[in-house]
């Protein structure tokens, strides 16, 4: 973020009145260089939601305002829910500021795609290929994105909706039956 | 008897003993050499390492190694690729997933007073900290407070709890490095806690007693007296392994300055607990973002130094210290009233009720077939688990099951460290860090 964008992005948020914004002085600063970017009060804790093609460059402007780490990013799969099917989730931590902010962003039901966060965080890298491995999201720039859990020559994404329970063969154990 | 067997140096019972006279073959050739020098190197004051770091070293000199999944001192079914270059470990790259059995997807089909059975598998070492993470997150969604009783019966468990674990980590760290002892030591003393824990939850391991609402069930007749046994017995045992422990050469040698790893690194790697600790950053969720009303209770955090093998292992024994105190206060402070919210709708009616109420034996019976049902909404609750922040990322559809249930296992983030903690250092050193980290593989696979 330069200072120019966020000035002049400050004014223009002065403008609209009616948007909401966090009472923490962190916070506000930080959804004060996004116009875009809207905050809700989600039980007590802050969530930012971010678009999709944002999602980076809101990180790494987080990261800056002082959430040094990112403790997990997993997806929520809203199949008959949502029209944007998947929800990616990154839990912020602060620890100068004694803060957590959530970050939600969604991705489309086609090819799921969000930046990847590990150049902000390199400790996002598990978190990424865990939900990469368990919903198809594809990290665009991650170093990795491999599988974690499932064997590599798994099919499918075993977390979204549509990954029917119980419908695998046991392996070893009468495999021909389906269980 | 043939001749030839006549001529065998071989003593016949009966018959005259023949002399078989010692002789040198074989014998180790005894030192004359008694300089200073060569008595250190005997002494291991010296040691001459016959590996060389070599930064320019070609691709073709180095070598794949993997470790595990199935070597004992990976603490379960971790494998490690390892790229070493002679002795020297260059990269390493974790391998996981050999105990993924999917319970983040089994928890979409249990409903919500179902789940607890389900997340006290995760980490099996601190299953009452996954119940209480997870109990924490439903309790928010339905934005019901348990009693002060009950809260206080949390903080009593899971810090009892902390202990058993942190015995654990103690006893494999010792048995990794060599200390075998070390090993039988810290089990016997986890099991007076597990003993405890039996007592009052009715299971070693896997408990589900701590339940959204509450828990299970009042505190065992005579708990006091077991909970006091603990307090008065664990510190001798304390006192005990740093006799074996703190002015152990080997041990010292084996722990210090080993796996060493950075404040940035462990804040860029999202890497909580212990491990984080060590490296000189005073965090604790206790502190920073109490629950369960654990800000009544009087602690410190032990905060390292080094962010070493060594500091990670003086900074479990200092939080069971810690532990214990926060035990003591609890025992001496627990409040009276009831161990469970007063709302039929979440917790079952107590089992008098049901035979005389016909709606307490409806309530029952609805809890029993179909739960309870959520509103709508997500949040995200952590605790302070033994090796970490322990997070559980709940959303709920307004349905009896949650629509997704997300745990932060902190072993999977720590997990992370390992690559960082072990470049460049020697392969022996291998298990040392890793028995450090204390990864339990049924929080990283899940």
């Amino acid at each position: 973020m330069t200072d120019e964008t966020g000035v002049v992005e400050t004014e223009e948020a002065a403008e609209i009145p009616e948007r909401p914004l966090p009472d923490n002085e962190v916070l506000r600063a930080l959804f004060g260089q996004f116009e875009d970017v809207g905050w809700e009060d989600s039980l007590g804790q802050d969530v930012a939601r971010v678009p999709n093609e944002r999602w980076r460059e809101f990180a790494s402007a987080a990261r800056d305002a002082g959430f040094e780490v990112c403790v997990d990013v997993t997806a929520v799969d809203w199949m008959r829910h949502r029209p944007d099917r998947f929800e990616v989730v990154a839990n912020l931590l602060s620890m100068q500021h004694r803060l957590r902010l959530r970050m939600i962003t969604t991705a489309p039901r086609q090819e799921p795609t969000v930046a990847s966060l590990v150049p902000v965080w390199p400790g996002v890298n598990f978190p990424e290929r865990e939900a990469y491995d368990m919903f198809g999201i594809v990290f665009d720039g991650h170093p990795d994105l491999t599988r974690i859990l499932m064997p590599d020559e798994w099919d499918g994404h075993p977390l979204r909706k549509d990954f029917g329970v119980g419908l695998v063969p046991v392996q070893f154990k009468e495999s021909h039956k389906v269980v | 008897m043939s001749d030839d067997a006549k001529t065998l140096d071989v003593w016949v019972a009966g018959t005259e003993e023949p002399d078989l006279a010692p002789t040198d073959e074989g014998a180790q050739e005894i030192s004359v050499d008694e300089s200073g020098r060569r008595l250190d190197e005997q002494f291991g004051r010296v040691v001459d390492d016959d590996y060389v770091f070599d930064d320019e070293a070609d691709e073709d000199e180095r070598m794949i190694l993997n470790m595990g999944p199935q070597h004992p001192s990976t603490h379960g079914v971790l494998r490690l690729q390892i790229e070493l270059e002679g002795e020297i470990i260059r990269r390493t790259k974790p391998i996981i997933g050999y105990l993924h059995t999917g319970m983040e997807k089994t928890g979409e089909q249990l409903n919500f007073s179902q789940g607890g059975t389900n997340v006290t598998r995760m980490d099996y070492l601190a299953p009452l900290h996954n119940e209480l993470a997870y109990s924490l997150a439903v309790e928010r969604l339905l934005g019901i407070e348990v009693p002060p009783r009950a809260a206080a019966i949390r903080v009593l468990l899971t810090e009892l709890n902390r202990c058993s674990s942190h015995l654990v980590a103690l006893a494999t760290n010792g048995m990794d490095i060599g200390a075998i002892s070390m090993m039988i030591y810290g089990f016997r003393e986890r099991e007076q806690i597990l003993a405890f824990f039996e007592k009052t939850t009715g299971l070693r391991m896997n408990h589900n007693f701590i339940r959204p609402g509450g828990v299970a069930a009042d505190l065992p007749p005579g708990w006091k007296d077991d909970v006091a046994a603990i307090i008065e017995e664990l510190p001798r045992r304390l006192g005990q392994y740093d006799d074996l422990l703190e002015n152990n050469p080997i041990w010292l040698a084996r722990t210090k300055g080993v796996g060493v790893i950075s404040a940035e690194e462990a804040t860029a790697y999202g890497i909580t607990g212990p491990t984080l600790r060590s490296t000189g950053v005073d965090w604790d969720l206790r502190k920073a973002f109490p629950y369960s009303g654990i800000e009544r209770y009087e602690f410190e955090v032990p905060v390292g130094e080094h962010g070493d093998v060594y500091d990670r292992y003086r900074i479990r024994v200092e939080e069971i210290k810690q532990s214990l105190s926060i035990v003591e206060q609890v025992m001496d402070t627990i409040p009276k009233g009831d161990y469970r919210v007063d709302d039929r709708k979440v917790t079952p009616p107590p089992r008098a009720r049901i035979d005389e109420s016909m709606e307490a034996l409806i309530h029952h019976f609805k809890l029993f077939t179909e739960g309870y049902k959520v509103p709508a909404g997500e949040t995200y609750v952590a605790v302070e688990s033994p090796r970490g922040e322990l997070g559980c990322y709940l959303v709920s559809d307004g349905e009896a099951q949650p629509y997704r249930m997300h745990t932060r296992a902190p072993s999977f983030s720590n997990l992370q460290a390992l690559p960082i903690a072990m470049a460049d250092s020697l392969m022996a050193d291998t298990v040392a860090t890793i028995a450090s980290l204390d990864p339990v593989m049924g929080d990283v696979d899940r």
